[in-house]
């Protein structure tokens, strides 16, 4: 029976090759502008840590006062003061502080020209809190944080350009004009967005180059490569005491709570910790915290490209409209055969028969728009590089499940706009068509 | 020609009359919108930045081995070779003029203050733009100056990175100037910037400059730029340069080659993506990449879409003429020429498309609202939504005049057959 009502299909809509290419292409581009906006939005919209985003915690202290903070919302990231205050507390399972670095750096003396190399000033945590995989080596331990130690873990992309994919764990490198012994050589790793470093990143960025700690960065006096906001009662900032010590802020802080439990708890400690400093009247202000998951940190730090969402947005009332389009297409197609349908009800076929002999013919149609819009998102996704900046373009890309996705938007989508003109010919009165005929 | 007639017929044909209302009303809506947001970018795109853009290229790189400290020694040291970079590259034959620069209007890199009347006012009177340079910066830019003088080398002090030392005198732009002082006599007036307590004297006035950022937090100090007369140094640097006419090309190849033969511990960055030597057609196009590549896919969104709404037309109603085919040929039979049977399907897709676009309005504007509150969107100008209706009314009637002129050619004598 399939096949019979498949070979129908196809033979009623080789009758009118016009109307047919029409909801083809209807279905074709509106399927198509979708999943090629859908792509981008998966991209930029996937969460970076799936496993332990509602496990990971960015804390936020109020230091620049009702004044001068973002209309009620602490700074976005902390300043030097609160963020040691946080680490020497220690009152979650693993913490860490960071910042980006930009540095030239040099593999062992080869008389080679320096290239930039960007990275992360981190504490040890930082790889077991994140789950940086190794391809050779470790992260550190809190012992070498606090040695304030001389130690760097590459990335696996650096550790070939420097080194040929060697494994370089023991030897040197010079970066920002001082030597590092290389503990560590990560797998690629590059979570997007980068959720643990948007104060002044776009979050889509090839993945670092280097992690060297956070202590050892301090002392070199390396400043952040990402933003530095000033507010406040700014102090003297020149000399990096002076900076350290002023209401500048450009430390992310993370930590790692396992429960509720561990969440309630670390809250009530930073609610503590800034009541304490509005006691010892550092903060003129009551209370003002946040402690935000990587979910609700990515939403409220707006990671996904407004671009994204509108074309989005615009693409779906797209869609909409070529449904709209097919749903008046494919009525005026079947009420045009009424005449056969009366023929068909009053030989016996029930309505469900028609039902089934309509949807079919529907999900011919969807299907062939499908394909259409297989090609046509296969061309649109190689260019979204237009639309988008090419490290968010670069995300987007044609695999199995979105092959899927378009088929089945495409067939699914037909067929359901297909309900209405198919009830409606099931409607046909066979009598009425078979006496004036 | 009455209404009733075409009336009673659209009764009996509710699901496809509202199928094409429909259709119209949601295609107004996304089309409205999405020209508005067209012409939004467009306008964006094409708003000059006050310099003059011809012939200018930017340098960014990036020390090696260069002190890092705050001390005199290490920061005289860095001016040393700052100098040198910029005398280098005045030297060149391709090159007019070169200063130092901490950054440029579309490269979203900004030091942003607040300017006040006021020493340490709570809440400083505007936002601003810092941009810190020597005194061939205004040259090298192409600024145009309406008040006040340029900064002259004596004027020029340089300063780390991190230090907050203002200089005494400082340029504004004209947007700037007229917000502090609205009588339009701000040069020679004294501002404090940051939390200064000594005063900085207004020197100059230029007419226009952009502010780095192209982002939305700064939308509300695009044109309020401060210029200092002072070279930063710290252990990156960038530097400004303007070609001699049409000799862009080579200035950007020599002034790569000169800068490494006069100090090679550095990093000019030479990839295609982050290239340290760019132009700055180059970096305007980066800017507002986004901003091009969502007017382009709404302009092709809208396109498609008036396209596939006129074929849903021409769709329907050729479907309705091959139903009405015997009762047209009645009418001519009875008297009624070709031109009554035209008029009578252009009215009738009249009277849907208006139902349509009446609909269409209030849903362009409810999305307009919508976007208004979720992505901080503007408000649409009726005269937006006005044209959009122009606009499906008359695809409207173009689309349904094939089907329509096919209508009007069944010829009466279809009246006498039996189907």
């Amino acid at each position: 029976m399939f096949a019979y009502y498949f070979n129908l299909a196809l033979r009623s809509l080789g009758r009118n090759p016009a109307l047919t290419t029409l909801m083809v292409i209807a279905i074709g581009f509106g399927v198509a502008a979708s999943m090629i906006t859908y792509s981008v939005f998966r991209a930029v919209s996937g969460n970076p840590i799936p496993d332990k985003s509602s496990r990971l915690f960015t804390p936020q202290i109020d230091s620049w006062g009702p004044r001068q903070n973002l209309q009620g919302e602490p700074p976005e990231a902390l300043d030097y003061v609160d963020a040691m205050a946080l680490m020497r507390a220690h009152a979650a399972k693993r913490q860490t502080l960071l910042y980006p670095v930009s540095l030239p750096a040099l593999p062992d003396g080869n008389g080679s020209l320096p290239i930039r190399a960007t990275g992360y000033a981190v504490y040890g945590d930082f790889f077991p809190m994140f789950e940086v995989p190794f391809r050779y080596g470790n992260g550190w331990d809190a012992g070498q944080d606090n040695a304030r130690a001389e130690v760097v873990v590459l990335s696996e992309e650096f550790n070939r350009k420097q080194f040929g994919g060697a494994n370089s764990v023991g030897r040197e490198i010079e970066i920002g004009g001082h030597e590092y012994r290389i503990v560590g050589v990560a797998q690629h790793w590059n979570p997007l967005p980068r959720f643990f470093s948007l104060f002044g990143e776009s979050g889509f960025g090839e993945s670092a180059d280097f992690y060297i700690p956070f202590t050892r960065a301090l002392d070199l006096q390396v400043y952040t490569n990402g933003n530095n906001s000033c507010r406040g009662k700014v102090n003297d900032t020149s000399g990096w005491d002076n900076y350290l010590h002023s209401n500048c802020v450009w430390i992310n802080p993370w930590v790692e709570l396992d429960n509720a439990a561990d969440v309630a708890h670390y809250r009530s400690f930073l609610e503590g910790y800034a009541a304490d400093q509005q006691r010892s009247g550092r903060f003129a202000w009551a209370p003002n915290v946040r402690l935000r998951n990587v979910t609700q940190w990515l939403e409220y730090q707006k990671v996904v490209p407004p671009e994204s969402r509108i074309s989005l947005l615009v693409s779906m009332g797209f869609l909409a409209i070529c449904l709209v389009n097919t749903i008046g297409l494919l009525l005026a197609k079947f009420l045009r055969r009424a005449g056969e349908i009366g023929v068909r009800r009053a030989l016996g076929a029930s309505r469900r028969e028609i039902y089934m002999q309509f949807l079919m013919e529907a999900a011919v149609v969807g299907l062939a728009g499908g394909v259409l819009g297989l090609l046509l998102t296969a061309t649109g996704v190689s260019g979204v590089g237009l639309l988008f900046k090419p490290q968010i373009a670069r995300l987007a890309h044609v695999d199995f499940t979105l092959v899927a996705l378009t088929l089945a938007l495409a067939v699914l989508a037909t067929v359901l706009a297909a309900f209405y003109p198919t009830w409606r010919a099931a409607q046909v009165q066979p009598a009425w068509h078979l006496k004036t005929n | 020609m009455t209404l009733h007639p075409i009336l009673a017929a659209l009764r009996r044909h509710k699901a496809g009359v509202v199928l094409i209302a429909l259709q119209i009303a949601l295609t107004l809506a996304i089309v409205c919108n999405a020209i508005f947001i067209i012409g939004q970018r467009v306008q964006r795109i094409q708003r000059p930045t006050g310099m003059d853009e011809n012939n200018l290229f930017m340098v960014t790189q990036l020390w090696v081995g260069a002190p890092t400290g705050d001390d005199r020694a290490s920061i005289d040291k860095l001016d040393a070779m700052l100098r040198t970079d910029v005398a280098t590259l005045r030297n060149l034959p391709d090159v007019e003029s070169a200063s130092t620069v901490n950054s440029l209007p579309l490269i979203n890199s900004s030091w942003v203050n607040g300017v006040g009347l006021k020493p340490k006012q709570e809440h400083s009177t505007a936002s601003a733009a810092f941009y810190f340079g020597d005194e061939q910066m205004l040259h090298t830019m192409g600024l145009q100056l309406v008040a006040g003088r340029a900064f002259t080398s004596a004027d020029t002090q340089n300063r780390g990175f991190r230090d907050k030392d203002d200089p005494s005198i400082i340029i504004v732009t004209k947007a700037l100037a007229d917000k502090l002082f609205p009588k339009g006599d701000a040069v020679g007036k004294s501002v404090y910037l940051s939390d200064n307590t000594s005063p900085a004297t207004i020197v100059g006035v230029v007419a226009r400059l952009q502010v780095p950022s192209v982002q939305s937090w700064a939308k509300e100090f695009v044109w309020y730029s401060v210029l200092e007369p002072v070279r930063l140094d710290a252990t990156f640097s960038r530097y400004l340069v303007r070609a001699k006419p049409g000799r862009l090309d080579a200035a950007m190849k020599s002034a790569r080659a000169a800068l490494f033969a006069a100090n090679p511990m550095r990093v000019i960055d030479d990839s295609a993506e982050q290239n340290g030597i760019r132009t700055f057609a180059d970096l305007r196009a980066n800017a507002y990449k986004a901003d091009r590549g969502m007017a382009i896919l709404m302009s092709v969104i809208c396109v498609i879409l008036l396209a596939v709404t006129g074929a849903g037309i021409v769709g329907l109603t050729s479907f309705w003429v091959g139903q009405r085919h015997k009762q047209i040929g009645v009418r001519r039979a009875l008297g009624a020429r070709k031109i009554d049977i035209l008029r009578y399907f252009q009215t009738e897709n009249l009277l849907i498309a208006g139902g349509g676009a009446i609909g269409g309005i209030i849903l362009a504007v409810g999305l307009n609202l919508w976007l208004i509150q979720r992505y901080e969107m503007d408000r649409m100008p009726v005269l937006y939504v006005l044209a959009g209706v122009a606009v499906v009314l008359a695809l409207g009637q173009a689309a349904v005049f094939a089907p329509a002129r096919r209508a009007a050619n069944v010829p009466p004598v279809v009246a006498t057959r039996t189907v």
